[in-house]
């Protein structure tokens, strides 16, 4: 053999002790990540009974099931969409504000505390007796108390509670990477305050919401513990991730079970591509300082 | 910073505070609501329960058996931290230092975690585990909480170890240090910092974790926020109160960890990844 040693030609391609340190990592996440997917999938195609296919027949071809994607959509998209619109103008007010950290350690809360404990929450607070009806009733907004909890404006609510905070905080680290100094420009040129945010910020922004809602998208579409708490599960939210848990851990169906995660993962891909996609219509380079 | 000065301008303004105000009141609120009603005796339909009371603290405590779940919930935390950490840590300096054929795809790898819902990759990982004979156990809820924490570890420390000057490692092989001391005196120091904040970030998050730990948790390995689950699922057995006092055991455990975490990291950074690491 001539030339340099297999060790040394490995090297050169950036394969050397250190890059074994992966190994680990990475076998753990193959056998508890990619190997689970691909169980889930084939579990998915050997179902029951019937051919490989039933499962799949079985979701699209039952209301109680399908309609579990309708509901599903009509509480993420809304909520998602609403969350973003408040992030943004919020996070462009905080962005001039001296003191960010009190009210984003306050936002942070629920993220932290999670849907489980807003849930709870929400039930008292939203409750025909709880504090929200009662200044509604006492400033005489409402003659009567409304119904918040146990049906789809419960959930909305529990989202707005999570999502908003997360919309906002991410938002605001997008805009915070915007150097200053193009705002500035934008205004010694002329630009009113509406301009500099349709023609100068918003263009600049357009990757990072559009990240934003993504990710915000995709934590309201998992929504589970505060559909079955604070929803209807049996009706209006019942989401499909309550759809999957009952098929694979109440009715010992794991087949099913995996098929309904792989669709649910499925449509969630669907419209994650579909706000990626947009995005590559408008303009994607440079917008920090010299830091980068 | 500009400040523009016109009526719409302040009307905009001020329509914007009203607005972020009024949210972070009915947040408050939230979490006030809970707090009050584990010490209220009685609390029906008026501003302020009927009378104050500790009482529910004592019945929670004993009736959820609490003592037992906060212990294994940190039992199941402080492993599910150890173990991504070292995983984790060794996986991000290798990606930060190499660049080799197939790094996109690793990288990819690690992403996915983090985008896909859990539940939709939790069902098929749960049953993998519950045909192991895992399912229930101490290692079955650690391990599938791994799956996410390992990434998000991984994802935090990578920028952190690629602003670490390559140049020092390589003096200190001049200067003859061998691989552990070049770990040991060298790597732990510098690291440390983005460590302890990616760590402390995953602490939090995994106390908070409800869905995976939800499908894989057995009667005794249950954490808090799965026992909460099921406390406040099956109300009416027991006193509002009784579960409010078990959510505040709850949220102080939470907070406690959050409040030492937010000497490390920025807030923004519980949601978005670290773009400059806390040390700076």
């Amino acid at each position: 053999m001539s030339g340099p040693p297999l060790r040394t030609r490995l090297a050169a391609r950036g394969l050397d002790g250190t890059t074994m340190l992966i190994l680990p990592g990475l076998i753990f996440m193959i056998a508890l990540f990619v190997y689970p997917f691909f169980y889930g999938l084939v579990d998915s195609l050997t179902p029951k009974e019937g051919g490989w296919y039933a499962n799949y027949a079985k979701f699209f071809g039952d209301p109680f099931l399908y309609d579990t994607i309708g509901a599903t959509l009509w509480l993420a998209l809304p909520v998602t969409i609403i969350n973003l619109a408040f992030a943004v103008p919020v996070a462009f007010r905080v962005r001039l504000m001296n003191r960010q950290r009190l009210l984003t350690t306050i936002l942070v809360l629920p993220i932290t505390l999670g849907t489980v404990f807003v849930a709870d929450g929400l039930l008292t607070f939203l409750g025909p007796r709880g504090w929200f009806n009662h200044t509604l009733l006492a400033i005489g907004i409402l003659d009567n108390p409304i119904k918040l909890t146990n049906n789809y404006w419960g959930v909305f609510a529990s989202l707005l509670i999570t999502g908003f905070p997360f919309a906002f905080l991410l938002t605001l680290s997008y805009i915070s990477g915007i150097d200053p100094a193009i705002e500035q420009a934008a205004a010694t040129l002329g630009a009113g305050p509406r301009q500099r945010f349709s023609r100068v910020f918003l263009p600049l922004l357009v990757p990072g919401l559009a990240v934003t809602f993504c990710l915000a998208f995709v934590q309201a579409f998992a929504v589970f513990p505060s559909a079955v708490l604070l929803g209807a599960p049996a009706g209006p939210t019942r989401v499909i991730s309550i759809a999957a848990y009952q098929a694979a851990f109440e009715q010992y169906d794991h087949s099913l079970g995996s098929a309904i995660a792989l669709i649910m993962g499925g449509v969630e891909l669907v419209v994650v591509l579909a706000v990626l996609g947009g995005r590559s219509f408008f303009y994607r380079g440079p917008a920090g300082g010299t830091k980068g | 910073m500009i400040r523009d000065q016109g009526l719409i301008s302040k009307i905009w303004r001020f329509a914007i505070w009203a607005l972020a105000t009024l949210f972070v009141l009915n947040l408050l609120a939230v979490i006030a609501a809970v707090v009050v009603n584990s010490f209220a005796t009685r609390w029906l339909g008026t501003w302020l329960p009927a009378g104050w009371t500790t009482k529910w603290y004592f019945s929670a405590w004993k009736e959820f058996q609490l003592s037992s779940v906060v212990l294994v919930t940190f039992e199941i935390v402080f492993t599910v931290v150890i173990i991504s950490g070292i995983l984790g840590v060794t996986t991000a300096y290798a990606l930060a230092r190499r660049d080799f054929v197939g790094k996109r795809l690793v990288v990819l790898l690690f992403l996915l975690p983090l985008l896909i819902p859990p539940l939709t990759y939790g069902i098929p990982l749960a049953t993998v585990l519950y045909q192991l004979g895992l399912g229930g156990t101490f290692w079955g809820v650690v391990l599938i909480n791994v799956v996410p924490s390992l990434p998000f570890v991984v994802l935090v420390m990578i920028p952190f170890i690629e602003q670490i000057d390559p140049r020092i490692e390589a003096a200190a092989r001049v200067f003859g240090a061998g691989t552990t001391s070049l770990f040991l005196r060298i790597l732990l120091p510098l690291l440390l910092p983005g460590m302890l904040a990616a760590l402390l970030l995953v602490l939090v998050r995994t106390i908070a974790m409800f869905e995976l730990t939800f499908l894989i948790a057995g009667p005794t390995t249950q954490t808090l926020v799965v026992s909460l689950y099921y406390a406040v699922f099956a109300s009416g057995v027991r006193a509002g109160q009784s579960i409010d006092a078990m959510a505040v055991v709850y949220m102080v455990t939470t907070l406690f960890w959050l409040v030492i975490a937010l000497q490390f990291v920025n807030p923004t950074q519980i949601v978005a990844r670290a773009k400059q690491p806390a040390a700076h």
